[in-house]
């Protein structure tokens, strides 16, 4: 199975990279269109600005490519931020995957909301054998809200979309190569969809 | 719910954990990898890997390192000890760390941590801050607690905010290694006064000091060391016992 990690500007790529090599999946990273198109799934981590790393996205030509793909997508993080339709996070024109906005959470409670938070409202096959109220890592300022295409909820200063599906399309707030036995049975469900 | 973190700090000198350590599962005693796997498996919510060393020289094998945690460790970890500028931040991160932590280095060049954050995000950046209560101000040390600056705890930890460090990590040298709690006065107040949030650190010797310091000052996380390696505390009772008292914890 030929698993593709996207490389961009910033960000942790090698951290997903090392939770799929533990999952015994060698991945390669890259930012080639052509093995991108070919790859049988496709993972877009993301730490990092919005703005910056969309404008790397164009300058590449991925932005059109990711809009292509009919393979498993996952989108980690700043990757499921792109995968909405605009960022307030430097006032970015995404992807427009998903039709939903990415808002900064109001200042109700401590910036950024880092730390381990519980999954509720689970569907789908991205979350097979997890149950409800298993803690992930999150790590993030800007946020979704609760949409139609929602498959997973967390509660920090208001409820949000901890995941969201579009057919093919998967995205995920957390970081599942951070979070445990919990985070590596969410990847695996990725990897066998 | 957002569960408070619990953090064992592991001290690291010539690539080995020092402070005692005593436990029999580990194959190689006081390897940093092995030790962070255990603690990984028995609940901890983060790791801190500090170089206590942190001579160029062996600033090589340092890096090595952190690659070889970031291959086995699936929760996230910081990285300190030596980061001096935005090219060692740069190399801790490619090599698979989730934040850094700066201390002497932020207090010499502040710019540091806007630097950092501006390229890596807030998220990346962590404050460590040594201070000592002397005439009724916290004084802020630097290089490993040996140097008093002429900052002040809150207003510095108030400037790094504004820089846009993502959390920070106060270390209370009056309470460290003493076992005798945490700093809850101080931590109470600087957790009221900022937007991030805040790690306490130093003091740790009994259960109740971790529901003490998450009940009085509503800090996000708690960091140990010797009360974890000596396995006078294990973390799964630990974090059994903190729930059982209404604290939001990951079990």
């Amino acid at each position: 199975m030929k698993v593709i990690i996207i490389k961009y500007n910033a960000g942790n790529t090698q951290s997903v990279a090392f939770a799929l090599k533990r999952l015994g999946v060698k991945p390669i990273i890259t930012n080639d269109s052509e093995q991108i198109l070919k790859a049988d799934k496709v993972i877009f981590p993301g730490v990092g600005e919005a703005s910056t790393t969309m404008n790397y996205l164009i300058v590449n030509n991925l932005n059109k490519v990711i809009l292509e793909l009919k393979q498993p997508f996952l989108g980690i993080c700043l990757g499921m931020q792109l995968m909405c339709k605009f960022s307030l996070e430097g006032k970015t024109k995404c992807l427009g995957i998903f039709d939903d906005l990415v808002e900064k959470f109001p200042p109700k409670n401590k910036i950024p909301h880092i730390g381990w938070n519980s999954l509720t409202n689970l569907k789908g096959p991205l979350f097979k054998d997890i149950s409800a109220n298993e803690y992930v890592y999150f790590v993030h300022s800007y946020y979704v809200r609760l949409n139609k295409n929602s498959i997973a909820e967390t509660n920090y200063i208001n409820p949000f979309a901890a995941a969201i599906r579009k057919d093919n399309f998967f995205a995920v707030q957390f970081h599942p190569e951070r979070s445990g036995k919990t985070g590596e049975i969410i990847l695996k469900n990725f990897i066998e969809l | 719910m957002l569960a408070k973190r619990i953090i064992p700090c592991l001290d690291i000198k010539d690539g080995q954990t020092v402070k005692g350590i005593k436990f029999e599962q580990i194959k190689v005693v006081g390897d940093p990898v092995e030790l962070g796997k255990y603690y990984c498996e028995n609940g901890a919510d983060e790791l801190v890997f500090l170089d206590i060393t942190a001579t160029h020289e062996k600033r090589k094998a340092w890096i090595d390192l952190v690659k070889r945690i970031a291959r086995k460790i699936n929760i996230p970890f910081t990285v300190g000890g030596g980061i001096s500028n935005i090219e060692d931040a740069e190399k801790i991160l490619n090599a698979g760390a989730d934040k850094i932590s700066v201390n002497s280095a932020a207090i010499n060049n502040s710019k540091l941590i806007s630097d950092i954050a501006k390229k890596f995000g807030s998220q990346f950046v962590v404050l460590a801050i040594d201070a000592k209560l002397e005439n009724n101000q916290w004084k802020v040390y630097k290089n490993g607690g040996r140097i008093q600056t002429e900052l002040e705890l809150f207003s510095w930890a108030k400037k790094a905010e504004e820089l846009g460090c993502g959390e920070i990590l106060f270390t209370s040298m009056n309470h460290d290694g003493s076992k005798n709690g945490f700093a809850l006065e101080p931590l109470k107040f600087l957790t009221e006064s900022l937007k991030i949030p805040l790690i306490a650190s130093g003091g740790a010797g009994t259960i109740g000091d971790f529901e003490d310091v998450f009940k009085f000052s509503n800090v996000e996380a708690a960091i140990a060391a010797s009360v974890f390696h000596s396995k006078e505390i294990e973390i799964k009772n630990l974090k059994k016992e903190l729930s059982r008292n209404s604290i939001p914890i990951r079990l």
